[in-house]
């Protein structure tokens, strides 16, 4: 009895050809389908129905015709250049300063949490109102120490995108730093205290000790953080609304404004265009995933 | 004397990172509680603190006072509903598919689960426009479900990833010992599997709930009409507005971002937990 239950719990899983489908594998398919229904309604068909929809030649003439989509492809380049290397290199940075073991450092990790957790709506608006030329705390506190008024952050494009760049910042640095903070606790202690033995600063070992073991994390973080970005649409939208005069659009709140237009055809086109953007970056993370 | 001037030095240094890292993260929620809290006047004049302090736009806002906040209550429940019912939906679908490809290892279990992470490999807002208009196709546009089935699509991979890896470290010889007393599969994830994964479906729960409660690009695509909407589209409406009330967009804004700072403290233990695990493994 004990016997034929072991050898019957060791093709646990297996499939037995007598039977055809064993009752793990039938219910393993049925169990599995919820999601695989999922997929297929609202993923597949989806992507499959945006590349039948960005076929017509002409949505890709009259795309680059149209100075706001030129404009917004740089936009998104610098946000995701610029942006998101600052952002990995702050996180990077901090990650560091959060390893520390005093009480006061632990209150402020619990703390520093806060932008992640809370939605993004409240907290891009309250910046929005800071950031109002009349009314704003901001130049109203310019104004009250240099009796003089303060730039009129988002009507500036340049100035508007920083910004924008920098509630995005704000938004996600705390996801990466905990990520960051998370593979630096992964490194073990005697490799640093091995450094320490053979008199290594501070600086020598982070680059000998720490960068080697978090290089390969950090650059999947970059990566990963990079395709996220492009499908950013509030940093920007609830900052600047992708003004002024459509200036500081990027190509995520770009896609969103055609399809509020009405010009579908032309929203999936904006979409098709960023793939020279996503498909090297899905690549090499791919490679590394599979490795 | 030495060490103490280093100690000294060393915290200073700390402090001189600890503190622009403080001001940073809580300079828009402090002005965002300063707001709720000031009469219009006081907000407008950029003082720093409120000067007296007043509870009256909380009154206004959960009195609906206000024409933008008239429907204030409903907007809420929407919210509370979605939330609810993308929570359920992704645990339901997530655990059973993590149930069959870890336990049960249903063949190509593990390509559902690279197709599932596929998702989040296009951009949140790339693939909100085809959803916008599959969702017509199916005729779900304007119902709340659309919404729901289109947050239980993003939170699922995430959900059958985590809860993959959790599975995986159950002991083998749970399932063998519970075959042996002749338990069909489905008595094995009711009785055994769902009782020993509980922490790990509160954190996948408290995720899926967390993300389409905090979510504002799908809800303000899919949904349309004022008793319909979720909180966030209504705080964007305001925007619509030239004289917009900030005082009590604000404060509306406080309100909706208490219950996920809350709940995310609550369950931050197993939250953090799945994070990380999968970080340092990649």
């Amino acid at each position: 009895m004990t016997t034929a239950s072991l050898t019957d719990s060791a093709s646990l899983g297996a499939t037995s050809p007598k039977k055809g489908l064993s009752a793990w594998q039938t219910w393993g398919i049925i169990l599995v389908t919820p999601y695989l229904l999922v997929f297929a309604f609202f993923v597949v068909y989806p992507v499959l129905y945006a590349f039948w929809l960005a076929h017509k030649p002409e949505s890709y003439v009259h795309l680059f015709n149209d100075p706001i989509f030129v404009r917004s492809i740089w936009n998104t380049l610098a946000f995701l250049i610029i942006g998101i290397n600052l952002k990995m290199i702050v996180a990077l940075l901090l990650s560091g300063f959060f390893m520390n073991e005093r009480k006061w450092v632990k209150a402020l990790s619990v703390i520093f949490i806060l932008p992640w957790a809370v939605p993004s709506i409240p907290t891009i608006l309250s910046v929005r109102f800071m950031l109002n030329p009349e009314w704003g705390v901001i130049n109203q506190l310019i104004f009250r120490f240099t009796a003089e008024d303060g730039p009129n952050w988002l009507n500036d494009p340049q100035l508007a995108l920083f910004l924008a760049i920098l509630v995005h910042i704000w938004k996600s640095l705390p996801f990466w730093t905990l990520i960051l903070l998370a593979g630096r606790l992964a490194i073990s202690g005697d490799l640093y205290e091995a450094a320490s033995v053979d008199g290594a600063n501070s600086w020598q070992k982070f680059r000998f000790v720490t960068w080697p073991s978090m290089q390969q994390l950090y650059l999947t973080c970059t990566i990963l953080s990079m395709i996220w970005t492009l499908g950013d649409f509030n940093s920007v939208y609830l900052l600047t609304g992708g003004g002024p005069a459509d200036l500081t659009h990027v190509l995520a709140t770009l896609g969103i404004r055609y399809l509020r237009l009405d010009q579908v055809d032309l929203s999936m086109a904006t979409i098709v265009c960023a793939l020279p953007i996503i498909l090297p970056l899905v690549y090499v993370m791919m490679k590394r995933l599979s490795k | 004397m030495k060490t103490f001037f280093r100690t000294a030095s060393n915290e200073a240094k700390l402090l001189l990172v600890g503190i622009p890292v403080l001001i940073w993260t809580l300079l828009p929620i402090y002005h965002l509680c300063l707001f709720a809290f000031s009469d219009k006047q006081s907000a407008f004049s950029g003082a720093l603190f409120p000067a007296h302090p007043t509870l009256r736009n909380f009154e206004v806002v959960f009195g609906q006072k206000h024409y933008f906040l008239h429907l204030f209550w409903q907007q809420l429940f929407n919210s509370v509903f979605i939330a609810l019912a993308t929570g359920a939906l992704t645990l339901l679908v997530a655990t059973s598919a993590a149930f069959a490809i870890s336990r049960l290892k249903v063949k190509g279990g593990r390509t559902v689960l690279n197709l599932a992470l596929f998702t989040y490999f296009i951009p949140a807002a790339f693939l909100a426009v085809p959803m916008y208009r599959t969702m017509g196709l199916y005729g779900l546009l304007n119902s709340q479900w659309a919404l729901i089935l289109a947050m239980v699509t993003i939170a699922s991979p995430y959900a059958i990833w985590v809860l993959k890896q959790a599975s995986d470290k159950l002991p083998y010889e749970l399932d063998e010992a519970a075959v042996m007393d002749g338990a069909t599969p489905m008595q094995l994830f009711r009785l055994v599997y769902i009782p020993l994964m509980l922490p790990s479906l509160v954190a996948v729960g408290t995720y899926a709930i967390l993300l389409a409660w905090n979510e504002y690009l799908y809800a303000f695509l899919l949904l349309s009409k004022d008793t319909q909407i979720t909180l966030p589209v209504a705080l964007g409406n305001f925007l619509a507005a030239d004289d917009s009330p900030w005082e009590l967009l604000m404060t509306t804004g406080l309100i909706y971002a208490l219950p996920p700072a809350a709940m995310y403290y609550a369950v931050k233990k197993y939250m953090v937990g799945g994070l990380t695990a999968g970080a340092v493994k990649s």
